[in-house]
């Protein structure tokens, strides 16, 4: 997996999502003053998106529905990586568990 | 400047390292492996300083996936920046507006959670100078730990799979993201979605599932009464 796009598009790309990212970090600490509280609205909406998009971006990687590039070592590995992560919430942890059994099973296996 | 108040935030960022020096190695070999060079690992590091979203844009980038699309993703992953930015906002109301456009500048997950848990707690501290001895740590870390891992990635054979680290640091994140019966049905939806919607043109699977489980979420919420705030 090699991108075709070219310096020019990456570095465009990098700009934009660097100067939206800024632009959250700093949207209410620069406001406050100005405004008060963040919008009761807002809060509920933002409250899901971390659950959600990590979700969205974690599950893919491990199952797929397409059964001719199912990698049953991926789905262990992503298994026993994700019992790690919620006993003990250590990133470093559960990198190790998965790293360490998909290479297990691959090399060991 | 308060080099005590400084010095306790090194001090108290130290043990996240642990987690934050892979990640970093895992976001600069990412880069290689997406056919991108050194640049455009210092690129990301430096402008948009937010490993979730470079992970996600230079996998959507590998894929060939539309701009708008990368963009889209890496800015969705990114809009809990506003949260934090509001949570914290109120500390930093009375420093000046150059103080609080570099303050926000190095803000991300680790510096905002420090930092606020400090600031509620009795201890005496320098607010910018605690926050700035957290968040300094994890820029200088973060940069160093991603060029690093552009200039190992070359040297990696394929059958390593390394890029199976990425979802791995996206699962430890997303663990305590889940704190309720709203969040979890948040994560389950929106990761269901994401495997049904893989095949969906335009990489926009993520987009989607994240719309939908963020929806399902609020959803779930009102419908269970919800906790009303935090």
């Amino acid at each position: 997996m090699a991108t075709n796009y070219g310096p020019v598009e990456i570095a465009g790309v990098v700009a934009v999502i660097g100067v939206l990212t800024y632009a959250c970090r700093l949207s209410f600490i620069a406001l406050f003053g100005r405004l008060d509280e963040i919008p009761p609205v807002v809060e509920r909406v933002l409250r899901f998106v971390p659950a959600a998009v990590l979700a969205a971006l974690v599950l893919p990687s491990f199952v797929t529905l397409d059964a001719g590039s199912f990698a049953a070592d991926k789905f262990v590995a992503g298994a026993l990586a994700a019992g790690v992560a919620w006993r003990t919430e250590d990133v470093f942890a559960t990198m190790v568990t998965g790293m360490g059994v998909l290479w297990a099973i691959r090399f060991l296996l | 400047m308060d080099t005590a108040a400084f010095r306790r935030g090194v001090r108290d960022v130290a043990p996240l390292l642990l987690g934050i020096i892979p990640f970093g190695l895992v976001a600069g070999i990412a880069t290689v492996n997406a056919g991108l060079g050194l640049p455009t690992a210092v690129g990301l590091s430096v402008v948009v300083f937010a490993g979730a979203s470079q992970l996600a844009a230079l996998e959507l980038l590998g894929q060939n996936a539309p701009l708008t699309v990368v963009v889209a993703t890496a800015v969705v992953i990114n809009l809990r920046l506003l949260m934090y930015s509001a949570s914290i906002a109120p500390y930093f109301r009375d420093f000046t507006g150059r103080w609080k456009a570099v303050l926000a500048y190095v803000l991300t997950d680790q510096a905002y959670a420090l930092s606020v848990a400090s600031y509620r707690s009795d201890r005496e501290t320098d607010r910018k100078w605690y926050y700035l001895g957290v968040a300094v740590t994890l820029w200088a870390v973060w940069q160093v730990t991603t060029i690093a891992g552009a200039l190992l990635g070359t040297g990696v054979p394929d059958a390593w799979g390394l890029e199976f680290a990425i979802p791995l640091v996206f699962l430890a994140i997303l663990v305590p993201a889940i704190e309720d019966a709203a969040t979890g049905i948040a994560a389950v939806v929106g990761g269901t979605v994401a495997v049904v919607g893989a095949g969906l043109p335009l990489n926009l699977g993520l987009l989607v599932a994240a719309g939908v489980g963020i929806t399902a979420g609020v959803l779930t919420e009102s419908a269970t009464g919800g906790t009303d705030g935090d």
